[in-house]
């Protein structure tokens, strides 16, 4: 299913996301099974279905990666079950760096310090990431796409450590 | 003869029709009913001018007593007297005990390990229970609004798991009640404060009740309530203050154990005294044992809040959890609500103050805020209010899973996505010729199935017998908006539907669903029989009646052949509910279903496309 049809926008990645939530709000007014209350079972279903479509095209939509991913599969390239892994070893060597920080968050004096720089350049990073991706996803380049591809690896490896750095965070509490 | 009922074709007979629906507060320590009456929703009261029942219910041979006559008999009939059976719902008995082992009852388990109190009036289940609490305050609402209720809307903490809010839905079943949807209490209470007052942007509802603790973030834009986050805890509350206190006490006064009436007594008292705390600086407590000796002893404020400040601070842990997952900061929070009696306590509100760095909202009263907004929500699903903007979008509480190899959980749907939702994932045998395929269906964030709640354990039959690997198995879980799980699966290749058996962990069957049904009705098997086929009669006119509607504006989507067989569908149906078997009736439903599902779905397509016209693909 193209959600960006449903939504009825037009599949960029740099999306108008206040638009995006003013349309979700629209097509759940029409399709969410509380309008369908006194229905019959059969309409009831029907909403159920529906409304599940809309929250999964809504979700999709509002995560860049997840957006970044549906654009590419629209496009014939599937990542949701792919065993690839990243090979840039500069990439893979700031991981390991930041990791490294991670363990360290426990140990330090000032925790609280180091968690802010630690947010501050996974911040950075993306920001990095995601200004190149807006070009190669959109593009009908078959290389640029595949390199999109990797983008989306990466930036999946940034959702990860960002994970980690919030329990982190909460296990200082 | 009945008069007939003289309509515009399209229109229902009535269109003025008040239609009676109430919200229902089903909480641990009390619960209330509530309305809407001439555009006001409030709570009702009973002939004695009381509004909260006491979630309480005694068990003797000479029958039920719920509310303060049973609340009366706490203290000296333990045994028999059931309170905050909230906390039993859709847990085992092993659960239960591992957790408490002080509690004053007799139990037994059921054959699926759902605990059963052994009352001088008989066995009973929580369900059953809590049907006995419901059954008084949906009297109190037909009597007080003077016809029969269409539906309620019964609010659950929005932590409940699957199995809980299942248990919640069947005991309004077991009366015969039609639910129309299990509201999350804080957003309950949103929509209570939301109307009220207007708001737009992120709230922060902290509710903390006699058993339970919630903390939701909701975001308010233009009447729809979206959950953004919710998390809590299910078995921490007020309850825990008094028990806290009352072992406290325990300890100081050295009584090493205590008989079922005098542990009752002293729960009792904590209670009083937490009560008092709330206004005073210092209380005294007192303790009459059984030998006639009478313990008495200061209680401070400072003590008390000592005592509870580790349940305080795990539950603002809740908060920082939930907000993150909101993705969003404690400032950003424009209004936090206070919900459920224990915010009363002055330790709470002041713990919750410092964290969201504002003084909460407390302008209605935290116990009826949840009854209120419930009351408000019925109004609009049953129809009175057509033109409502008001949306309730909810999350899942709690991860949904599957048990893998080596007792490990794959997760399928993960805590705070929106429902409804659908989450298909594909399975394949892995012996020649394998026709079944178990699975073990889990709720929890833990990686280990140990770790989280068991909900059902489902069997997949009929697969086609095929070469290990070839079958291919989509099974599509769905939660639905009361958050609810329902399975589907499918053969791919060869389309062979699977059927599939759900037994309910810490749930009932259908079976005993029925069977419990059977048992609370007094009456010989052809008034079950006759209930029956009324239900279905009920239903069969609702279908024709929107099916009519349908026609009526969409028949332009239909083909002659499809929209021939959707009209002999209703002759049918029409014939076979004047009969009045059950069973027909409901094949006839079925039937008719399958004629008229794609022009169903056809018209749910087309409402989409009417909803975003005029909004053509915008270009950026």
């Amino acid at each position: 299913m193209n959600y960006f049809e449903l939504f009825s926008l037009s599949p960029v990645y740099d999306l108008d996301t206040a638009l995006l939530a003013e349309r979700y709000r629209d097509l759940q007014r029409t399709v969410h099974p509380d309008k369908f209350a006194n229905a019959s079972e059969q309409d009831k279903r029907i909403a159920v279905q529906r409304t599940a479509q809309v929250n999964d095209g809504y979700n999709t939509l509002k995560h860049p990666i997840l957006r970044a991913e549906h654009m590419l599969s629209l496009k014939g390239i599937d990542l949701s079950h792919e065993s690839t892994t990243v090979k840039d070893t500069q990439f893979l060597m700031q991981q390991m760096e930041w990791r490294e920080s991670l363990e360290a968050i426990k140990h330090c004096d000032d925790p609280d310090k180091l968690i802010d720089q630690l947010h501050h350049s996974f911040a950075d990073y993306r920001e990095q990431i995601t200004a190149q991706m807006s070009q190669l996803v959109g593009s009908d380049d078959q290389q640029a796409l595949l390199d999109a591809a990797d983008l989306i690896r990466k930036l999946k490896f940034m959702a990860k450590l960002q994970d980690e750095l919030a329990r982190a965070e909460d296990a200082l509490f | 003869m009945a008069l007939l009922q003289i309509a515009e074709p399209g229109q229902s007979a009535a269109p003025h029709q008040h239609r009676l629906a109430v919200g229902i507060d089903l909480g641990t320590t009390n619960s209330l009913v509530a309305a809407v009456r001439s555009g006001v929703a409030d709570t009702l009261a009973d002939e004695t001018g009381r509004h909260a029942l006491a979630s309480v219910v005694r068990f003797t041979q000479e029958g039920v007593q719920v509310g303060v006559e049973a609340e009366r008999y706490s203290a000296q009939d333990p045994l028999n007297t059931v309170v905050s059976v909230k906390r039993f719902m859709g847990r085992s008995l092993d659960d239960i005990q591992a957790q408490d082992q002080s509690l004053p009852y007799q139990f037994s388990a059921s054959t699926n390990g759902l605990p059963l109190f052994n009352t001088a009036g008989g066995q009973h289940n929580p369900i059953q229970i809590s049907a006995e609490i419901l059954r008084p305050l949906v009297e109190r609402a037909e009597k007080t609004l003077g016809g029969t209720l269409e539906g309620v809307v019964i609010t659950v903490p929005a932590y409940f798991d699957d199995a809980q809010r299942q248990g919640t839905k069947d005991a309004a079943g077991l009366l015969g009640v039609k639910v129309l949807r299990l509201l999350n209490e804080p957003t309950a209470a949103a929509i209570a404060y939301g109307l009220d007052s207007g708001q737009e942007g992120m709230i922060a509802i902290y509710d903390l009740g006699g058993g339970t603790f919630d903390i939701s973030i909701l975001r308010l834009n233009k009447g729809v309530f979206e959950v953004m986050a919710t998390g809590g805890d299910s078995a921490l509350g007020g309850d825990d203050f008094d028990h806290a206190l009352a072992q406290h006490l325990q300890e100081h006064w050295q009584l090493s154990s205590l008989t079922a009436q005098e542990r009752r007594a002293l729960l009792i008292e904590s209670r009083r005294v937490k009560e008092a705390l709330t206004e005073d600086d210092s209380t005294l407590a007192h303790l009459q044992l059984a030998d006639g000796r009478q313990l008495q002893q200061t209680v401070t404020k400072a003590q008390f809040d000592t005592l509870i400040e580790p349940f305080v601070k795990k539950t603002i842990a809740s908060c920082r959890r939930a907000l993150r997952d909101a993705g969003i900061k404690a400032d950003e929070v424009l209004e936090t609500v206070m919900v459920g009696g224990s915010t009363r306590v002055p330790l709470v509100r002041q713990r919750v103050a410092e964290f969201f760095g504002r003084p909460p909202l407390t302008s209605i009263d935290p116990d009826r805020v949840v009854a209120i907004g419930a009351a408000i929500q019925a109004d609009i699903l049953v129809g009175n209010k057509p033109d409502s903007d008001l949306l309730l979008l909810d999350v899942l509480p709690l991860s949904l899973g599957i048990e893998t190899m080596g007792g490990l959980v794959e997760k399928v749907v993960s805590r705070n996505t929106t429902i409804p939702v659908a989450r298909a994932q594909e399975f394949t045998t892995f012996k020649d010729g394998q026709t079944a395929m178990a699975f073990h269906v889990v709720q929890g964030e833990r990686e280990l199935v140990a770790d989280c709640r068991s909900l059902a354990r489902f069997t997949l039959k009929g697969i086609p017998p095929m070469a290990a690997g070839a079958a291919h198995i989509r099974v599509t879980f769905q939660v639905d908006a009361d958050g609810l799980l329902s399975v589907t699966a499918m053969e791919k290749s060869s389309g062979v539907q699977v059927t599939i058996q759900v037994k309910p962990s810490f749930g009932l069957t259908d079976e005993e669903i029925g069977s419990m049904l059977k048992d609370s009705m007094a009456h010989a098997k052809e008034d079950i029989e006759r209930r029956m086929a009324a239900e279905q009669q009920v239903e069969a006119a609702r279908v024709l009646e929107s099916l009519s509607a349908a026609l009526a504006k969409d028949s332009d989507l239909l083909s002659a052949e499809e929209a021939n067989a959707i009209e002999q569908g209703m002759a049918h149906l029409v014939q076979t509910a004047a009969q009045g078997d059950a069973d027909a009736i409901e094949k006839a439903i079925e039937a008719l279903d399958n004629a008229s599902q794609t022009f169903a779905a056809k018209r749910m397509d087309n409402s989409i496309r009417l909803a975003l016209k005029g909004q053509s693909v915008d270009n950026i």
